[in-house]
This record gives C-alpha cells, sequence and structure tokens, in this order.
C-alpha cells in the first residue's frame, strides 16, 4: 500500500528526516546559548559590570524559547524509534536504548530541574546558587550532546556488540560501544558546530544593532564575544572535521566516495571535484570540475592515495551521491566562510573598526544564520551518507521499519508538517522579535519582560504588552 | 543469580510512568480547566503555577519511553506501533501545550489563541494517554515479535471511557493543585470544580474497575481469585479512604490535602492496573521477562538509574521547593 505514490519506508524516511531536522536546530542553539549565558553570568558576578547582566537577561527569554521548543520537538524523537522505527527498536533497543536513557537521567533531567532557577530564581536563591543552576542548564545541555551523538555514533560505527539467533544486537562492551570509532569525531565535530552556531547568531544580532547605533555597549560586547569565537573556533572546526573525514574514509568508504561523487576507484591519486552532478543511474558525476590529485591529498593526506568509487560496491549497498555532494560543499562552503569572516574581524579589530566597519557589520547579519543551514547540511550529509543501513553494514532501513501503514505514516506525517510550521514558525517569529529588541534594560532585570515562570516572585501580568514597542526599532 | 533484574526494571518503569502521570496530571489539568477561567489575569496566575516545573514533570514522560526503549525493546516496538495514532496525537498536543507557556506572553495583548492552543494541547494530550492506556488493557495483538493488529484497533467504548476518565481524573489533579498555590476567587473557583470533578471521577474508577474484569479472563482471576482477591478487596476500601479524605478537605478549606488525596487516588488506581497486568507488560501477550532486554543492558543502565534516581528526585524536589507557597496575584501588578 502506498500513499501518494510513496511507501511506507519512504514516508517513515521523510517523517523522521522532518522531524529531526527541526529538532535539531534548537538544541544547535541552545547549546552553545546555554553556555554563553554561563559565561556571560559568570562575567557579571566576577567583575559587577551591568553590562553583561543585561546580556544574559536579554538572551536568557531567546534561550527560553528555543529550549521549549526544543524539549517539545524532542519528545516526538523518543517516540518515533517506537511508533515508525520498531523492528529496528526491537533489534537494536538493547543497545542504543540505554544511551538515550542515560541521556534522560544524566541530562534532560538536569536541565529541567535547574531551568526554572536559572531563568527565573535569582532573587530567590540568590547569586551563588543561580549561577550553579545555569551552570548545571549548561552542563546538561553538553552531557545530552554526548549520549545523542554516541547512540548515533554508533549506528555509524557498531562496535562491542553480538547477535544473537534472533537477529538482536546484544551488548558486551559497553566502554566499545559508547566509545564507538567515529563517536569522539562526530561529538567533537557536533559540539563545535552548535557553538559555532551560536556565536553567529549572537554575532548577527550584534551587527544588526550596531548598524543602527554603534555605541551600544551590549551590541558591542556581545559582536565581540561573537568574532572572536567565529576567530578562534572556525579553524579549530575545520580541523577537527578534517579529522571526521579521514574517520569516516576509515570506517565508511561508500559514504566518503558519495560525499566527493567519485564513482571510478582511482589507485594513483583521487582529484577533487569541486562542482559537479552525480547521476546514480549513469553512475557518472556530469558536468565535474575537477582539481587533479587534491582529492588523495585531503582525504589520505598523499597525492596518490587510493580513494574507492561508488562502483566498488553492489548497487544496493550505495547511498545515493547526489545529496551527500550537495550538502558537503554547502557545509563546507559556510565553514570557510565562517573562517574569512573571523579573519576579516581580527583584521578589523587590530586596526580598531571592528564595531565601525559596516561592510563587516552587514557581512556578519547576513552570515547570522549561517551556521543553521551548516549544521542541518552536515547532518544530512552523514545520514544519508550512511543508507541504505540504519546500522552501518548490518541493519538495512528497510528491515528497521514498523509494521505500519502507508496511509497511517503518510497522515502523520502531514499532521507533523502543519502543526511544525503553525507552532514553530510561529515560534522562529517571535525570536526575531526578541533579537530585535535593543539589548537595553531598565533597572530591575526580573521586571523586564519575559516573567513566565516566575511564580511568586515575579508573576506575569505586569507585561500585558511584554514587547514594550517602544524598545523596538 | 537471586535478584530479578526484569522485575526491578518494570518497577522502575512503572515508578517512572507514575511520576509522570501525576506530576504532568496536575500541570496537564490545569491547562484542561483553561477554559473555565475567562480571565486573563486569572491564566497568568495559572500558568505561573506550572511555568518552573513543567519541564520537568515531562522528562518523566521521556525516561519512561526511552526507558522502556531500552530495557523492554519488545514492548517498545509492539505498543508503539500498536498505539500509533493515539501517541502521535499526544505528542502533538504536547507541542501546541509546551510551547504556549513561551508563546502566550509574545503574542502581545491579546493571548487567547496560544490559550486555546495550551487548552487543545493538554486535553488532547490526556485524552489520548487514557485512550492508550485503555487500549493496552483491552490487549495488543502480537505475532513473530511484532504488532499484528490494524491501524484502528485502539479506538474501542473502552478506551473512549478511561480516555475521559484520564481527562477528568487530570482536571481533579488541576483544580486541587490550583487550591493549594492560588487564593481569592481563583481558589474558591478551583476549590468548586474539585468537588465536580472528584465526584465524576470516582463514579469513572467505578465503572472503569467493574468493566476491566470482563475484558480479559486473566484481570477476572486476578480480581477474583485467591490470593490476590485481598488486594481486591483493599484497594476499593483505600480508594473510599481518599475519596473522603478528598471532600472532607475541599469542604473544610485545607489546602494540601485534596492534592494529596487526589494524587492518592491516582496511585491507587495504577496499583490497581499494576495488580491487574502482573507478570505480564503487554496483557496476555508478552510478559516482563520476555519483553527483557539481555542482562547486560539491564545492569548497565541499572547502575546509572540506582545513583541518578535519588539525586533527580533530591534536585527536583529542591526546585518545588524553591517555588513553594502561593502565586502572589498582586506582586505583578507593581
Amino acid at each position: 500500500m502506498t500513499f501518494l505514490g510513496l511507501t511506507a519506508e519512504m514516508l517513515a524516511r521523510l517523517q523522521f528526516a522532518f522531524t529531526v531536522s527541526f529538532h535539531f536546530l534548537f538544541p544547535a542553539f541552545s547549546i552553545g546559548t546555554a553556555s554563553f549565558l554561563a559565561v556571560l553570568n559568570g562575567l557579571w558576578l566576577w567583575k559587577r559590570d551591568e553590562a553583561y547582566l543585561k546580556l544574559f537577561e536579554y538572551w536568557k527569554t531567546i534561550f527560553a524559547i528555543t529550549f521549549g521548543m526544543g524539549v517539545v520537538s524532542g519528545i516526538v524523537m523518543s517516540y518515533q524509534f517506537g511508533t515508525n522505527w520498531a523492528r529496528f527498536s526491537d533489534k537494536a533497543g538493547a543497545v542504543i536504548g540505554p544511551l538515550m536513557g542515560y541521556e534522560v537521567l544524566t541530562a534532560f533531567f538536569l536541565e529541567a530541574g535547574f531551568l526554572g532557577i536559572a531563568l527565573f530564581g535569582r532573587k530567590r536563591v540568590g547569586d551563588t546558587m543561580h549561577m550553579v543552576a545555569v551552570v548545571a542548564v549548561a552542563v546538561g545541555t553538553l552531557i545530552s550532546a554526548t549520549w545523542i551523538t554516541s547512540a548515533n555514533s554508533w549506528m555509524h560505527t557498531p562496535a562491542g556488540f553480538s547477535i544473537d539467533a534472533a537477529g538482536s544486537f546484544v551488548p558486551e562492551d559497553w566502554w566499545a560501544i559508547v566509545f564507538n570509532p567515529s563517536f569522539p569525531y562526530r561529538m567533537t565535530h557536533t559540539v563545535l558546530a552548535a557553538f559555532l552556531t551560536t556565536a553567529f547568531a549572537v554575532g548577527g544580532v550584534g551587527a544588526w544593532h550596531l548598524l543602527h547605533n554603534e555605541e551600544n555597549r551590549q551590541s558591542r560586547i556581545m559582536f565581540s564575544m561573537a568574532m572572536w569565537m567565529a576567530a578562534i573556533v572556525t579553524p579549530i572546526q575545520i580541523f577537527v572535521g578534517d579529522q571526521h573525514g579521514l574517520n569516516t574514509l576509515e570506517h565508511q568508504p561508500a559514504k566518503i566516495a558519495a560525499m566527493e561523487g567519485h564513482f571510478e576507484t582511482h589507485e594513483n591519486g583521487a582529484p577533487l571535484i569541486l562542482f559537479g552532478i552525480p547521476d546514480d543511474e549513469a553512475e557518472v558525476t556530469r558536468y565535474a570540475l575537477e582539481i587533479p590529485k587534491l582529492g588523495s591529498l585531503i582525504l589520505t593526506h598523499h597525492l596518490n592515495g587510493r580513494v574507492q568509487g561508488l562502483k566498488d560496491w553492489p548497487r544496493q549497498d550505495r547511498p545515493p551521491a547526489l545529496m551527500p555532494f550537495i550538502t558537503f560543499r554547502v557545509m563546507v562552503g559556510i565553514g570557510f566562510l565562517m573562517l574569512a569572516l573571523g579573519i576579516w574581524s581580527l583584521y578589523a579589530r587590530a586596526k580598531g573598526s571592528l564595531y565601525s566597519n559596516r561592510a563587516l557589520l552587514r557581512s556578519a547579519l547576513i552570515m547570522g544564520p549561517s551556521g543553521f543551514v551548516a549544521v542541518l547540511a552536515g547532518w544530512y550529509t552523514t545520514e544519508v551518507g550512511r543508507q541504505p543501513y540504519t546500522i552501518y553494514g548490518l541493519l538495512r532501513t528497510s528491515d528497521s521499519l514498523s509494521p505500519v501503514s502507508a496511509p497511517a505514516v503518510g497522515t502523520s506525517l502531514l499532521a507533523f508538517i502543519a502543526v511544525y510550521f503553525i507552532v514553530f514558525g510561529t515560534g522562529t517569529f517571535y525570536l526575531l522579535k526578541l533579537m530585535r529588541r535593543v539589548p537595553e534594560l531598565t533597572e530591575d532585570p526580573e521586571l523586564d519582560r519575559g516573567p513566565t515562570r516566575a511564580a511568586g516572585t515575579t508573576p506575569g501580568p505586569a507585561q500585558d504588552d511584554p514587547m514594550g514597542g517602544e524598545n523596538v526599532h | 543469580m537471586s535478584i530479578d533484574l526484569p522485575i526491578i526494571w518494570a518497577a522502575i518503569i512503572a515508578f517512572a510512568v507514575l511520576a509522570y502521570v501525576v506530576l504532568d496530571g496536575f500541570d496537564l489539568g490545569v491547562g484542561i480547566l483553561f477554559p473555565l477561567f475567562p480571565h486573563r489575569h486569572d491564566r497568568d496566575v495559572m500558568t505561573n503555577s506550572i511555568a518552573p516545573v513543567w519541564d520537568g514533570n515531562e522528562t518523566w514522560l521521556v525516561l519512561g519511553g526511552g526507558g522502556l526503549m531500552a530495557v523492554f525493546p519488545l514492548a517498545y516496538a509492539t505498543v508503539l506501533p500498536a498505539l500509533y495514532m493515539p501517541i502521535i496525537l499526544m505528542l502533538l498536543g504536547l507541542i501546541f501545550r509546551g510551547v504556549a507557556f513561551e508563546f502566550r506572553w509574545r503574542s502581545g495583548p491579546d493571548s487567547r489563541l496560544w490559550d486555546g492552543g495550551f487548552w487543545l494541547g493538554s486535553s488532547v494530550a490526556a485524552m489520548m494517554q487514557g485512550i492508550a492506556l485503555g487500549a493496552l488493557v483491552q490487549g495488543i495483538k502480537i505475532e513473530n515479535r511484532s504488532y499484528a493488529g490494524g491501524w484502528w484497533d485502539w479506538l474501542t467504548p473502552f478506551s473512549i471511557l478511561t480516555g475521559v476518565a484520564v481527562v477528568v481524573g487530570y482536571a481533579l489533579l488541576g483544580a486541587t493543585w490550583l487550591n493549594l498555590k492560588t487564593t481569592g476567587e481563583l481558589q474558591h473557583r478551583a476549590r468548586r470544580m474539585a468537588m465536580a470533578l472528584g465526584v465524576a471521577l470516582l463514579v469513572l474508577i467505578a465503572v472503569v474497575s467493574l468493566w476491566t474484569p470482563f475484558i480479559n479472563h486473566l484481570y477476572f482471576e486476578r480480581w477474583f481469585g485467591w490470593p490476590t482477591a485481598f488486594f481486591s478487596a483493599f484497594v476499593p476500601l483505600l480508594v473510599a479512604m481518599c475519596a473522603v479524605a478528598l471532600w472532607h478537605g475541599l469542604t473544610q478549606d485545607k489546602h494540601l490535602q485534596p492534592f494529596l488525596a487526589a494524587l492518592g487516588l491516582f496511585v491507587l488506581s495504577y496499583a490497581g492496573l499494576g495488580i491487574s497486568f502482573y507478570p505480564y507488560i503487554v496483557p496476555g501477550a508478552l510478559t516482563i521477562e520476555e519483553a527483557a532486554a539481555p542482562d547486560s543492558s539491564l545492569i548497565f543502565l541499572l547502575v546509572g538509574a540506582v545513583v541518578l534516581i535519588p539525586i533527580i528526585l533530591a534536585y527536583t524536589g529542591y526546585a518545588y521547593w524553591v517555588f513553594r507557597g502561593k502565586i502572589d496575584p498582586e506582586e505583578g501588578y507593581h
């Protein structure tokens, strides 16, 4: 049975891709923002400079909305494994489940338990305990990232298991499972990506406000901090990404072949295909613009290194090439633009024009959402590149599906699409509205907008119009 | 090995689900009651009373789901496809409910749209949880390690009844929570609602309890066969005691007692379900032992659970303690 001409498998894949893409955007932002808030609050407590407190209060509202959207879209993920991928859950639940169980126990409760205090409990618990709560939330987001990338990495590079008579994965060595071969690379790459996503979003907001008023101290601080991150973290991320690529070549060479658009195996130095259109049917990358030998140099760090092509694998074992090829180039392209902006900012900083160079500010504004695009593009590269398997080389996507019919999956997919666009579209609109506020607050930041969770201390009624109006451009 | 790991895990998962039901129960209940409090100010106080804690409350649902996948993967892989529609609708409801906390403050002076979303999301989530429960009690067809029924099997008169019962039960938890956290006219209204809801819930509990033994002979034997009949007599007695405590608390202007009595009703109903289910995890189809993951998984996660759950309870308790006491409705007008 099909629905709108699509099989249950394709619909389930689309549903997972759709819900996880939306979900992933929120943690990608909140992981970085939580740490940013911890740094801001730390700076406020250390230096007692009001500017940091104001910035904390400013970004905390934005964080609260992002975090809320991350929570609700995340709950969907934790049930989707069962509703749509029941056979995967039956076979791999004993390995994947405990990793996610630990994520809940060590991270989700920590974040949720301290979030109320971090956002609205400063006056109730005092500075020290408040700082503890802020740090607990930040650490929680990082622990969460650790477990979930471990679980995801295991699906790419499974280790430490055996397979029983029923075809289920039985954990044998938890150390090997958690620290599976691709985990350290993937986790580092993902967490740095989250930090960069936040840095560029913060930088974009700072740039927007500096373009309107280059004297605003808070705008200057956030722009400066963001540009330091861009200049320092981007080169590290490029290095880590390269290492991650080498690791992928070792464990998932077919994915690399798809990412690079290589159908033929190159025994003596593969070219780097800059652009082109891979055609899986014809087994050729059309309109390829190539640089000889550079592909091998990047992938193997040798000019004449051997790089396998997709033809080395039977057709049914290959990932589709077009999507990883394109998304990988998008991610890398954005990475180098980030690097360029970081270097430019260093130059402007040295010349003393960091806050007044309008071309730089406009570029930073345009680059504001770039982290989100890069994160999604990288995610598609690695996940589509894992096909046609859910657990690489061992369990096919087609053998992972629930016994649900296409109309059921199709209907729920349409419902998810409608609800997500309404809810998260509105959420994004509110976020942009909050980012448009000039980063200046009244004397008492706790009484300023965003009282939602304040319970006894600052109930909401004072904020009949929380957007103020006078504070918006 | 003397320690029965699957049974320990069944107890932990049962605890997580119970914690979810009572904790998210009262904040979903506040959402269900939203239309009965038309004034923006009342609604602000109501959301403020649950805003600092709902995130943590909902996390128990993730533990229930994630934990089930980890330690009873076969149950997870059969129950969720069987309850496909109610689960998806519950998730969509929870999305609306969760974002409404933030969005209603961002939507300008008129928050009716997101207040509506808050009510609808809460109600749908509660209804679907009740329907899922009823469908599970009725049994799920499993063949060859997967769900073998249709995708409308969950919809029956019995599951609709349990759906309504859960909505009413959550509303009662919400009303008694408001009686605990608020003052003045808002508190009075909540108290009057709690009385009506309490009566309705007791009737529903009675109907569901009398119906259940006739759904499956397993339940019948459990409730009327010796020695378990001992509990069958005991549980209704405790329910009656909770009902008295609830009524007494509501009429005598007690603030905490009605909430605790409502919690008691939930715990007892839940215990009744546990008596019916044991030793099955999917009634009649899958026992706790059959559904369990390999010991290596059970032990690995148990080490963490034993250490972490008490810590989680401690800091969750701390968070509740920080935001203790009545919500001051006037403070916000300063």
